[in-house]
């Protein structure tokens, strides 16, 4: 732990702060003096190398990679400049493209508006609701004037915004559904619901996909066919779903037994306790791991490009293709992980800061 | 002030317990309990831990099920049948130990939320009884506060408000002060008394045995799931009949 | 405030449906009777259009072609292989191949992941961000997207073999994977191996009897250093006796490849990268909070007792940090094995990869993925099982 230093007799400004503060943290002992030189160099080193292939000596527009290699050593941004527009749009019809993008900007709103606690109203509902019906006429066409586009021409990152926000609304409602069914009393409701959660926990999500693109047309009638864009996200729904349920089920036994009681004495039947007692305050107790499923689910996404789903994933691989742009795979992954992370990071944070402002109300 | 000052005429039975047994499993809490409460009176029920009370209690609006005996509230038999613990939840109120507010839910969302679901009351009217009831156990101001933000005894009058506003036939309270620091006891006692006076059934599972002197028409002493003694308050506290009676009351009678 | 009551009550008296109806085990009884229709309707409707799609497909059923001729190579296998062999020998080989990577993984991921998560709570502020950058910047990627970064790292970045990086002696990491030295098979390391196992049993046995011993008369006895001891050296005694045999098969450049020495495939030694790699940044973050469970308090009370660190080590903070460690680790190392699955994106021929080709060779899906999803289960359920019974023994006896 850090060693207390005397502090000048003076009071210290700024500059002897941080020199006690560093003293204090990175070199207090022999040994710590070692590691900090040590790492630090070594970060040091990266960074360095990474900002010099990077920024310094990258190549920022050329008409193909034999011309970045002329051009430069460092890493070649013109294949980003090139191909953002396909792998974040992919195959829809280039002209239509803007229907897509409009679509991805509208679920970004949506979802950045329901981040914000304010606005946890009935009208937020009905807004989604009118979203998505927008949403739908303009990723489907076929209306208004609009061409039609199949589902199966859906890809980048609409494709990948529509799947994670979709499979995370159904998904929590069959976790609800799930979790109560397995903390029932009713021995056959418990035994469906245990077995559904225990297989989907049990198997990898990429079994499960193949169980909905490769099994699921085999146990439909002839003639009537599922795309591919539902398929996956009945599997991704099921699966979130029962983990979900788990670590809402973790809530419902968290809830003291008292708050029961307390709706039971009332007279309030059992699904007025659940709604207005049981579930929103055993939601809360359990929001940090539900958001870190639904992280998770964001990035479990990314699996539907083994089912040849054209996702984010799939169109960066595509892109990648080119004989043009060959062996571009940094470039290209690391405009892919800047996404991932962005996202990812956000959520992670917000669920942090949701957890301090839930229990800001309950504490005296 | 003892209960022969006022003298209400007490109903007919409103409360019958006949040969109540319970067991958890191999344990028998629960012997042969026989209790009688008629309109209007006051019973206290006192006894070591352990004893039973509150599980009997619990017993009358089915938070614990009785396996042997008749438990008749109200007219209704107590059985497994869903509407009639419906109708004998509407018509009791309980005022828990440990309080059980909704903390997800304001002091007044906490009165209305089961008269609008339950009773089907309008959200106004709902509201004027809850702000009536608050002014009754003397927090009106706390009406949009949540539970955490309030007291101990603040937040055992917003329970006992809770309760009311049902407009419950008869209350019963399980060792509502025991959970409260001892300047709060006083506050909850109060409204319990005031209660007592304008002739609410209550039975009270309680170690407070001034507020039994003053409210109680009936003292009953339970150990070791039975009814050990039941008499009025004078006799109970000067002349106990049983054995056991004497010895508990010469452990917490020392204050 | 008047009592209401009787006068708003609804009679009690209804008509005998009414009180059936409202007898709890009745409607139990009805909603579970529906559920049981609804989900045996449900299945026999979907089984019925599967076996008529299934017939006009002109696809087999059952687990008949377990015993046919597999048709198809496996690029890396643990045991003797050919395209000859039947389909249920390839399944064998893709089990192994699972076991091999989880396995390897679960060591490494445990290795890395503790270290970093100590780091995380190193007084050296360097040390400690540099360990949360790791944590952070790994679990906010899609494994998916790192497994293809470390292939594309094999493939592209990774030097040819004749310049190979060299991580060790003669362990070399090239485009072609990673090389790395064996002991070459001779016929007394059977004796090393027994005795090895003899090393374990005795140490078991020495524990228990040093045990007995300290409770009996209170003297202590190093069941650590004898037991250890123990397992290395009885092993190295016998390797001393039995002369030595100890060659190294080393791999060496010749041509353009190496021979010689045991080898990962790139795909393998991607998948490893990746899958630990990733791992281990949740197992520092469930070593660290583990640690931070044990209260100061426990630490300063035992010290006040006299004990000397390493025994407050040993004796109450990790035991204490063991037990909010293990289960979430034990889910952890489950995740990795399923992880493992994604190895049919970069074409490391895992169990899913082999059932893949199966299934496109043979159409037979619902076998396939029926293999897949019961050996997954069995694995998940095993393990599920030991953690609760360990749950169960270690428990903090509550109130």
């Amino acid at each position: 732990m850090a060693t207390t230093t005397m502090l000048p007799a003076s009071g210290p400004n700024g500059a002897q702060r941080f020199a006690v503060w560093v003293r204090a943290n990175l070199f207090n002992s022999i040994g710590n003096s070692i590691i900090t030189i040590v790492f630090g160099s070594f970060a040091l080193w990266v960074l360095w190398n990474i900002v010099k292939w990077g920024v310094i000596d990258a190549v920022w527009v050329a008409p193909n990679m034999r011309a970045c290699q002329a051009a430069g050593t460092g890493a070649c941004w013109a294949f980003v400049g090139e191909k953002w527009r396909f792998i974040l749009f992919g195959r829809y019809p280039y002209e239509e493209q803007w229907r897509s993008a409009l679509v991805t900007l509208i679920l970004f709103g949506m979802t950045g508006a329901s981040f914000v606690p304010k606005l946890w109203r009935l009208e937020m509902v009905y807004a989604w609701v009118a979203a998505w019906i927008i949403c739908g006429v303009l990723m489907w066409g076929g209306v208004l004037g609009l061409a039609p586009v199949e589902s199966d021409l859906w890809s980048g990152l609409p494709l990948t915004l529509i799947l994670s926000l979709i499979s995370m609304i159904f998904g929590f409602v069959l976790a609800i559904f799930l979790a109560l069914g397995r903390r029932s009393n009713l021995p056959i409701v418990k035994l469906v619901c245990t077995v559904f959660i225990e297989v989907m926990r049990g198997v990898p999500l990429i079994t499960v996909l193949f169980m909905a693109s490769l099994m699921l047309p085999l146990f439909l009638p002839p003639g009537f066919s599922v795309s591919k864009l539902l398929r996956a996200v009945i599997a991704i729904t099921m699966f979130l779903g029962a983990y979900q349920a788990e670590d809402l089920r973790a809530g419902l036994m968290a809830l003291p037994k008292g708050q029961y009681e307390a709706a039971d004495a009332l007279g309030l039947s059992y699904w007025r306790k659940t709604k207005s007692i049981v579930l929103p305050q055993a939601i809360t107790i359990v929001i940090p791991p539900l958001v870190g499923n639904l992280i998770g689910n964001f990035k479990n996404t990314s699996l539907v490009s083994i089912i040849s789903l054209l996702d984010l994933m799939s169109t960066t691989q595509v892109a990648l293709v080119d004989p043009n742009w060959r062996g571009l795979t940094s470039e290209a992954y690391l405009f892919l992980g800047a996404i991932y992370f962005a996202a990812c990071f956000a959520m992670s944070r917000y669920s942090q800061w949701l957890e301090v402002l839930l229990n800001k109300g309950k504490r005296r | 002030m003892s209960e022969a000052a006022i003298a209400p005429k007490l109903g007919a039975p409103i409360i019958e317990m006949r040969d109540v047994n319970k067991w958890y499993g191999e344990f028998h809490v629960l012997r042969n309990v026989n209790m009688q409460v008629k309109k209007g009176e006051k019973v206290v029920i006192c006894g070591p831990s352990g004893s039973g009370k509150s599980t009997a209690i619990r017993c009358i609006n089915r938070l614990e099920e009785h396996q042997k005996g008749q438990i008749i509230v109200d007219g209704i038999e107590l059985t497994a049948n869903l509407k009639n613990i419906e109708l004998i939840r509407r018509e009791v109120g309980m005022v828990f130990q440990q309080f059980n507010l909704f903390p997800h839910l304001t002091v007044l969302e906490n009165l209305t939320l089961a008269p609008i679901w339950v009773r089907k009351v309008p959200k106004k009217e709902a509201e004027e009884t809850a702000m009536y009831y608050l002014n009754r156990v003397r927090i009106p101001e706390q009406a949009n506060k949540y539970p955490g933000q309030l007291s101990g005894g603040q937040q055992q009058r917003v329970a006992i408000a809770r309760s009311l506003c049902m407009k419950p036939n008869i209350m019963l309270f399980d060792e509502p002060t025991s959970a409260l620091d001892p300047e709060m006891v006083k506050e909850v006692l109060d409204v319990m008394v005031g209660l007592a006076n304008e002739g609410m059934t209550m039975i009270c599972v309680t170690h407070e045995m001034g507020f039994a002197r003053t409210v109680a028409d009936t003292m009953v002493f339970m150990d070791r799931g039975e009814v050990v003694e039941t008499s009025a308050p004078e006799e109970f506290f000067a002349a106990p009949k049983n054995e056991r009676t004497r010895a508990f009351l010469g452990q917490i009678l020392h204050h | 405030m008047a009592i209401s009551g009787v006068a708003d009550r609804e009679p009690t008296e209804g008509s005998s449906i009414t009180k059936i109806w409202n007898n709890p085990t009745v409607r139990g009884v009805f909603w579970q009777i529906v559920l049981i229709v609804a989900v045996l309707g449900c299945g026999a409707y979907l089984a019925s259009n599967a076996i008529d799609n299934l017939a006009r497909q002109h696809i087999a059923s059952g687990f008949g072609f377990l015993g046919r001729e597999a048709g198809f190579d496996i690029s890396e296998k643990l045991v003797e292989y050919q395209p000859s062999d039947t389909y249920r020998d390839a399944f064998v080989v893709g089990l192994l191949n699972t076991f091999e990577v989880a396995g390897l993984g679960v060591v490494l991921a445990t290795i890395l992941g503790t270290l970093i998560g100590v780091a995380r709570l190193s007084p050296n502020w360097l040390l400690r961000k540099l360990a949360q950058c790791y944590v952070e910047l790994w679990r906010n990627l899609p494994l998916l997207l790192q497994l293809f970064f470390w292939y594309s790292i094999m493939h592209v970045v990774a030097p040819g073999p004749r310049d190979a990086w060299v991580l060790a002696p003669d362990v070399f990491l090239s485009n072609r994977g990673l090389m790395f030295p064996v002991p070459e098979a001779d016929a007394t390391h059977k004796f090393i191996w027994i005795a090895f196992f003899v090393g374990i049993v005795a140490a078991i046995g020495l524990d228990w009897w040093g045990r007995k011993r300290q409770e009996a008369t209170g003297q202590p006895f190093p069941i650590l250093g004898a037991g250890a001891g123990l397992i290395i050296g009885l092993p190295v005694l016998v390797f001393l006796v039995t002369g030595m045999h100890l060659t190294l098969n080393k791999p060496e450049m010749q041509g353009f490849n190496f021979t010689g020495g045991a080898s990962f495939s790139p795909e393998l030694t991607a998948l490893l990268l990746g899958l630990v790699v990733y791992t281990a940044s949740y197992i520092a973050e469930i070593v660290r909070s583990g640690i931070l469970a044990v209260s100061h308090g426990q630490t300063e009370a035992a010290s006040a007792l006299g004990l000397q660190r390493g025994k407050v080590l040993r004796l109450i903070i990790l035991p204490q940090a063991l037990r909010v460690i293990i289960p979430p680790m034990t889910s952890q190392y489950l995740n990795l094995t399923k992880n493992s699955t994604l190895a049919v994106a970069i074409g490391f021929p895992d169990l899913v990869f082999v059932a893949n080709t199966q299934i496109n060779q043979t159409g037979q899906a619902i076998e396939g993925i029926g293999i897949i999803m019961a050996t997954y289960l069995a694995i998940s359920l095993s393990i599920s099982l030991l953690m609760n019974i360990y749950n169960a023994r270690i428990a903090l006896k509550g109130r």
